[in-house]
């Protein structure tokens, strides 16, 4: 579902596409009628009642019949941006906007309510809110099981250096700046994909490679289902900036405050069950991409090492390939060259 | 600050973090995490949040002295004497 912002005040006069249908980028979606035509032919309805809520993924932009003008009170924001706000109770006059000629939008609010919420009390979840992404979830898997033959591998991976090397560089932090194994890890892939181009692509009509290692991160969410925000550039980011990627990601998406491009364009997923549970994690690879990797819990198992048994603390790395777009041998050396990194952290 | 008005911050920070539990009915010896059900994710940001409310620094190496209810706040009011 997305929202799709406007500048100008005004009800929507007439649909010109029906709900639901994908219609390419560009397309006029609707007439908007301004408040001197809305007085002409009697006001029916308010904005909010006749704004279609679900929108085509591929829309973006709605035309205007009408130029641009200015608010009475001088604070330019889309009206949308506006009722977020007043639900919000955020002040719209303290916000920067962003939009063109400094309006505000959408996205501007949302920023300052996640800043609200640092420090009041975060909303719950509501049951349609929770229903709707089980329901996305669903139609997401069943796609993926219906379409994608999957192969499976896995790895075991000593995590001894890797976590050694956290925690020295955890030492020497402040605890707002402290990195997971989670933003190693994911460092760690986004390397390894670099040398294995064929498992960061989507299937579509055959194998479309991707320049941009985009790797969603899979985010449980309370309550039930998960949600699947992007690390955009994985490759290019130091640790320390994947670590903020996910401080940014993370509390928006328990708080379903995600943007609708943080959820597009990924090209990879990483699922990673982090400390206890399970041990081993194998994924359903997210349509139409054609890999996940994934991370069971971590646990002290016995290892052999150079013919020496030892205690180690052990991640099983897995990988869940599209079988149409690349063969075990690709996902067995994609997995070594994961352990090879983690085994190197100094030169994630 | 005694211990049950750390008690009460300790309940609202994780209230923040884990909106729809009951932090309140944790019990002394119960682990928080696993009781709670938050993630290491969660757990950092709640301890970073306590870092910031009460002012105490928490070394890394400390996370396991601090995993119950008891524990951490018996550790907080000695960080704060």
């Amino acid at each position: 579902m997305i929202e799709i912002e406007v500048f100008d005040e005004g009800v929507i006069g007439e649909l010109l596409i029906k709900e639901g249908t994908k219609v390419p980028v560009g397309t006029v979606m609707a007439m908007i009628k301004t408040d001197g035509e809305v007085a002409e032919t009697k006001k029916e309805t308010t904005p909010e009642k006749i704004m279609p809520k679900t929108q085509p993924k591929e829309e973006k932009i709605i035309k205007k019949p009408v130029e641009e003008k200015f608010e009475e009170r001088h604070i330019k924001a889309s009206p949308l941006a506006k009722k977020i706000a007043a639900q919000n109770n955020i002040d719209l006059s303290q916000i920067q906007g962003t939009g063109e000629n400094g309006a505000i939008t959408k996205e501007d609010v949302d920023n300052a309510i996640v800043q609200k919420e640092k420090i009041t009390k975060p909303q719950e979840k509501t049951p349609v809110q929770l229903e709707a992404i089980r329901l996305a979830v669903a139609a997401a898997v069943s796609k993926s099981n219906k379409e994608i033959p999957h192969y499976y591998l896995e790895k075991k991976i000593d995590m001894t250096k890797a976590l050694a090397w956290l925690r020295e560089a955890n030492s020497k932090r402040p605890i707002q700046k402290r990195l997971l194994p989670a933003a190693l890890i994911i460092k760690a892939t986004a390397k390894s994909l670099t040398d294995f181009p064929n498992l960061n692509a989507i299937w579509d009509n055959g194998l479309q490679l991707k320049e941009e290692i985009n790797i969603g991160f899979v985010v449980s969410l309370r309550g039930g289902g998960v949600i699947v925000p992007a690390i955009r550039n994985a490759s290019l980011k130091s640790v320390d900036e994947i670590m903020e990627a996910l401080n940014d990601i993370i509390p928006r998406a328990r708080a379903m405050k995600l943007r609708s491009s943080d959820l597009t364009d990924t090209t990879i997923s990483i699922t990673s069950l982090g400390e206890g549970g399970a041990d081993i994690v194998f994924g359903v690879i997210y349509p139409p991409q054609v890999a996940i990797v994934g991370f069971g819990g971590s646990s002290q198992q016995a290892f052999v090492e150079n013919g020496m048994l030892g205690i180690r603390p052990i991640f099983t790395a897995t990988l869940a390939g599209d079988h149409r777009a690349t063969d075990g041998l690709t996902g067995s050396d994609f997995l070594s060259s994961l352990n090879n990194n983690l085994q190197n952290p100094d030169l994630l | 600050m005694n211990e049950q008005e750390i008690k009460n911050i300790v309940f609202q920070l994780l209230k923040q973090i884990a909106p729809d539990t009951e932090p309140e009915t944790l019990q002394p010896d119960e682990n928080i995490r696993a009781t709670l059900d938050i993630d290491s994710f969660d757990t950092l940001q709640f301890l970073v949040s306590l870092n910031e409310k009460m002012k105490i620094e928490i070394p890394e190496e400390d996370y396991g002295k601090i995993t119950t209810l008891k524990t951490l706040v018996d550790y907080i009011l000695e960080k704060i004497k």
